[in-house]
């Protein structure tokens, strides 16, 4: 008995205590930024003026006039959008012929996709920059969709394929006694029992792509640079920008965070519960 | 039309034979049914008349055309999961519309069609529901409401009722075998249930290890089982098989003689065999009697009416009637 009220107390108590606490940690360095990017670049290197000093949105304005922070945030919204659906329309297919179709070789596809991500990006960097040069498609935004598509796809196939692999066989197999096409399958069937797992993948997707700064950087200038390039142009060795900088980086990381936060319903159940419960 | 006919078909999974080269014909409007032990290969073998499975060799003929490389969508059959198969995400009426929709049949048509299924199946207030706020039962006429309206060239049921509580069986048996009657398909239906087995057939399919043991109306398997496996797996309770002296009187290696054809009796007979009551199980209508004792058969059931009273230690006399053994020779067969 005494164990049971132990623990009880415990549910009531200690268990939000420890989620708010883990939620603070986690919460904290966001904080932190928009907390600086109301500084100004003086305020923010001065201990003086740790925690009390005079708000400015000087940083704000700045973003604005200087450096056209909405040319950046359009190009990440258009390249992480279209890197993610180009990523699901080819990933859709694969995994779904993975989990539903396997062959003696699916598992070591697989692992071969996997193994990719084990490659270091700093690896490929003369070759893809060579090549993006000579194809002439350096600094556009086809190269950086593609990019993103190619580095994400097999995080992408993973995650489908795990999905895919909750639907029972039977359901497939009775529409195709129904006499359903391959496409059907994937329309009629395989998305709209998978849907809950396709979500979760899509925001997943689409949180990488406009996180991403090896590539966004290093094959654009100007033209197709996103918003990661701009925080990575903001960056000055020194550290006298940071104001600046905080400021250039909560722009950028607000609207992640804002989705996130409207989209974690279904990215929790998604991530947890699978496909088809 | 719904003939189907199997031609030295083969299937392997990887390494192992699951079905050697195997020969059937199933008649247009026949209800034919495999029964076997768990793992026999009955599952493969409807599935392979489906197209779920791709056959390692020889050919597989609906309506005199070879089906073998046609995808199960294009093969006009309609199937019955054990797990019902439904569409979790489509209500009943969706479910049953389906594969109508596939075969781009015109709505009027549909509805008509759906509305004739519920109302047979008793499923007329369920049409709103999702899969998942059904019962079992219900579920289970939703899977059969399915398949009925598209018309198919022949039905395959692979063990549709086992999913179901015993009462609910004897029912959906019934409305089965109905339908079957009604509506002259083929039908092929796979079960471990001796019951289902004998009472919906027309003919038995008894597979052993992917074999095919006998091909027979339930009454020819009963009758005159071709082999040891058939006469021990048709009949319930199973039929006696004794070995030994008894059997040498026969001039056979084995014989067999049903529950049903032996009389039981508590005073001694002339010829008769002598053993000792193990249990018996009063069933009101029959009782099962379990006998100890008897050379080359330990227990030997006996079938006998539901008034005979012995109990547990009797001693009894069992005088088998001669014209109903059954011979086996030494490689199993039927010695006739
Ligand atoms: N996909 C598969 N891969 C490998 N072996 C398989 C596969 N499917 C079935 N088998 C094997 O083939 C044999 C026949 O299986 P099948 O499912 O046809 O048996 P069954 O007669 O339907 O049995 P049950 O009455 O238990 O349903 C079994 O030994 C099984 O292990
Ligand atoms: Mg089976």
């Amino acid at each position: 008995m005494a164990i049971v009220a132990q623990n009880s107390k415990f549910g009531t108590f200690g268990r939000p205590i420890l989620a708010w606490a883990v939620a603070l940690l986690f919460f904290f360095p966001i904080f932190w930024l928009v907390f600086t990017s109301f500084k100004t670049d003086a305020d923010a290197v001065n201990p003086e003026f740790l925690f009390f000093f005079t708000p400015t949105l000087e940083n704000y304005a700045n973003m604005t006039e200087n450096y056209d922070y909405w040319h950046f945030a359009t190009n990440s919204i258009v390249t992480s959008v279209l890197a993610t659906a180009v990523a699901l329309v080819v990933g859709i297919p694969a995994a779904y012929a993975m989990a539903f179709n396997p062959s003696r070789h699916t598992k070591d596809i697989l692992m071969w996709m996997l193994s990719t991500k084990m490659l270091p990006a700093a690896a490929v960097l003369y070759p893809m920059t060579f090549l993006a040069k000579g194809l002439g498609i350096y600094d556009t935004h086809f190269v950086i969709i593609l990019v993103l598509t190619l580095v994400n796809l097999p995080i992408v196939i993973w995650m489908l394929f795990t999905y895919f692999k909750e639907i029972p066989k039977d359901i497939i197999e009775a529409a195709q006694m129904d006499g359903i096409s391959t496409w059907g399958e994937i329309k009629e069937i395989l998305i709209p029992l998978a849907w809950g797992g396709i979500a979760a993948t899509a925001l997943l997707t689409f949180i990488f792509c406009w996180n991403e700064a090896y590539w966004t950087v290093r094959l654009t200038t100007t033209e197709a640079s996103t918003l990661s390039a701009l925080i990575e142009g903001n960056r000055a060795p020194e550290g006298l920008f940071f104001g600046r900088l905080s400021a250039v980086s909560a722009a950028a990381v607000g609207p992640i965070v804002v989705l996130g936060w409207f989209c974690q319903k279904q990215l929790v159940r998604g991530l947890s519960f699978g496909a088809v419960k | 039309m719904g003939r189907i006919v199997l031609e030295n078909v083969v299937k392997n999974f990887g390494e192992t034979q699951v079905i050697p080269p195997l020969n059937l014909t199933i008649k247009d409007g026949e209800f034919a049914v495999f029964v076997g032990p768990s793992g026999c290969g009955k599952s493969t073998l409807l599935r392979l008349i489906a197209g779920l499975e791709d056959t390692t060799a020889g050919k597989v003929v609906i309506d005199d055309q070879d089906v073998t490389e046609v995808s199960p969508s294009k093969r006009g059959l309609a199937m019955v999961f054990q797990s019902y198969a439904l569409y979790p995400h489509m209500t009943v009426r969706k479910n049953i519309a389906f594969p109508m929709r596939m075969a781009g049949m015109d709505e009027a048509e549909q509805n008509k069609r759906i509305e004739a299924a519920a109302t047979a199946l008793n499923l007329t207030d369920y049409l709103d529901r999702k899969p998942g706020q059904l019962s079992g039962g219900q579920r289970q006429r939703v899977a059969i409401g399915r398949a009925i309206v598209r018309e198919p060239s022949a039905f395959l049921f692979d063990e549709p009722l086992s999913n179901l509580d015993a009462a609910l069986r004897v029912g959906m048996r019934l409305e089965i075998s109905e339908m079957h009657k009604r509506m002259k398909t083929t039908m092929v239906y796979v079960t471990h249930d001796q019951v289902e087995a004998m009472t919906m057939a027309d003919k038995i399919v008894v597979l052993q290890a992917g074999v095919i043991e006998q091909v027979g109306s339930p009454l020819d398997l009963y009758h005159a089982p071709r082999n040891v496996f058939v006469a021990g797996f048709i009949g319930s309770p199973k039929m006696n098989l004794l070995e030994g002296p008894e059997a040498k009187k026969h001039k056979a290696k084995t014989i067999g003689i049903r529950p049903e054809h032996i009389e039981v009796s508590t005073k001694s007979k002339k010829g008769a065999w002598k053993g000792t009551v193990g249990v018996a199980e009063h069933l009101g209508s029959d009782t099962f009697i379990h006998i100890h004792g008897i050379e080359g058969c330990d227990p030997l059931t006996v079938r006998a009416a539901g008034d005979v009273a012995v109990k547990h230690g009797d001693t009894v006399y069992l005088t088998p009637d001669p014209k109903l053994i059954h011979k086996f020779d030494d490689e199993g067969l039927r010695i006739s």
